[in-house]
């Protein structure tokens, strides 16, 4: 209950400023730009969103995701607001759940408002669905898992741009770890077994599978204990801060 | 109803708040008075359940604010010291957010809301965005959201801070009503308030309570009969200490 009372806040906070607007937009046109340009979505003539529109989003998350969640915490400690919301009769549990379903629904709405490609997809061809929908939960899922991490780095500290920039940088690690030309060349300099370490902590091995339109249980057990650990490191750092 | 008990806080080695014990009763009014960095907000603080206290309890109607913090915050209305507010919203956008949260909805929220703008003196301001707002009126705005459910216990820090003579005069007035049927606990370090608002008054040097009494015993006290000297008396000054 309370959860949904701070979740109808940050949600109103975001439309009532042009945060979601600008960070809606943006997406629109970078995640269906690169698809048209890069992705050669025309040329390659394949009915399927996975290299055309779906690789690029890892890439795009890493930057938007760290700009949606970055005032999540550190607009409370810099206002203070966090003193009423720690004298408010609700956990910092709920706080955090609410605060996170929020952040998670703006980018949620960005990914729903791709859909013209798909329009077009079947327009043009007869891809599989099945793929296409799972690639879209693997994509929401990575750009959750980003979330989370913006979300722990913004209860560490009041900055916003601190916050942009720590996050942006850790989610660039999880991307490019598990990235295959920057495996191949890591594979050259180190072990097979450390290679294997740091394809695991990228994010790339999880979200191709769902891409393809694999449903793995290890993937959504990797996404929800990654998602958890660090909705729960939030929880500690709030409450270390305090004491 | 606030039964403060053995309470203290310390931020590594230094000692904010030191073994601090005291009682407010309903239908009490109990000034905190204190230079600055006495221990007056840290203990607020604590009692309210922002921060945990290294040792001691604090017991609100009864609930340890420690073992029980969710029934104790309940009968808790609180006013922040730099009276914090979410500046993307409006002032009735505001004041429904934290009625919600504090359990009220339908049409007991919205009379809550109602009624907190009238006794703040609102109305003027209730549909604009709170980035545009003055300090004295941020400030009321904080102070509604603390008496929208009716708690049993007001905790105020710096009421009426940065306030003008006659929003002051306002603010005094209704601490000194609502303090009829509450137990409040107010900060200040503006002597005259003590006499004009408050049944009783301590004053904390230090984190330790150096003098206890009401306004009359207070100044009976002191040195020439006048709260500020007795004030200046009791406390050490940032240079002495």
């Amino acid at each position: 209950m309370s959860s949904l009372t701070i979740f109808h806040r940050e949600l109103k906070s975001y439309f009532a400023q042009p945060t979601a607007y600008a960070i809606i937009v943006i997406f629109l046109i970078l995640s269906l730009g690169f698809t048209f340009t890069f992705g050669n979505f025309m040329s390659v003539g394949d009915a399927s969103l996975e290299y055309s529109f779906f690789f690029w989003h890892p890439w795009l998350y890493m930057l938007i995701a760290p700009a949606v969640g970055m005032k999540l915490w550190a607009d409370e400690q810099r206002n203070g607001t966090i003193e009423l919301l720690g004298t408010f009769p609700v956990s910092t549990w709920s706080v955090i759940v609410g605060k996170f379903l929020a952040a998670a629904t703006v980018t949620l709405v960005a990914l729903i408002l791709t859909f013209p490609i798909v329009i077009t997809v079947n327009y043009l061809g007869s891809p599989d669905n099945g793929a296409i929908i799972s690639g879209y939960i693997g994509s929401f899922l990575v750009c959750c898992t980003f979330l989370a991490i913006t979300m722990l780095v913004s209860a560490c500290t009041r900055d916003q741009v601190v916050c942009l920039i720590v996050s942006v940088t850790i989610c660039s690690i999880m991307v490019l770890c598990g990235y295959d030309d920057f495996t191949r060349e890591l594979a050259k300099a180190t072990s097979s077994s450390t290679v294997e370490a740091i394809i695991a902590f990228g994010v790339w091995d999880h979200f191709s599978s769902l891409n393809r339109g694999l449903f793995r249980l290890q993937d959504f057990v990797w996404f929800a204990s990654f998602i958890g650990l660090c909705l729960l490191g939030t929880s500690t750092i709030l409450s270390a801060k305090r004491a | 109803m606030i039964e403060v008990a053995k309470l203290s806080k310390h931020f590594g080695s230094k000692v904010a708040v030191d073994n601090l014990s005291f009682t407010v009763a309903k239908g009490e009014v109990l000034g905190f008075l204190g230079p600055n960095g006495a221990g007056k907000s840290t203990t607020m603080r604590m009692v309210t359940g922002f921060i945990p206290p290294t040792s001691g309890d604090a017991k609100i109607c009864g609930s340890s604010i420690t073992e029980n913090p969710a029934a104790a915050k309940t009968k808790i209305g609180y006013l922040p010291e730099s009276a914090p507010l979410y500046n993307d919203m409006t002032v009735v956008g505001f004041l429904k957010f934290c009625a919600a949260i504090r359990g009220l909805v339908g049409v007991e929220k919205n009379e809550a809301v109602e009624k907190a703008i009238e006794t703040c003196f609102l109305t003027t301001v209730a549909h604009q965005s709170i980035d545009t707002l003055s300090k004295g009126y941020r400030h009321r705005t904080c102070l509604a959201q603390a008496l929208l459910h009716d708690p049993e216990v007001l905790i105020l820090d710096e009421p009426t801070d940065g306030l003008d003579p006659n929003q002051k005069f306002e603010i005094r007035q209704l601490i000194k009503r609502l303090g009829e049927t509450k137990a409040i606990l107010f900060s200040t370090h503006i002597l005259e308030e003590v006499e004009a608002a408050c049944t009783r008054a301590v004053i904390v040097d230090r984190g330790k309570i150096v003098a206890d009494g009401t306004p009359a015993e207070l100044i009976a006290k002191a040195p020439n009969g006048s709260l500020t000297e007795l004030f200046r008396k009791v406390t050490t000054t940032d240079t002495a200490a």
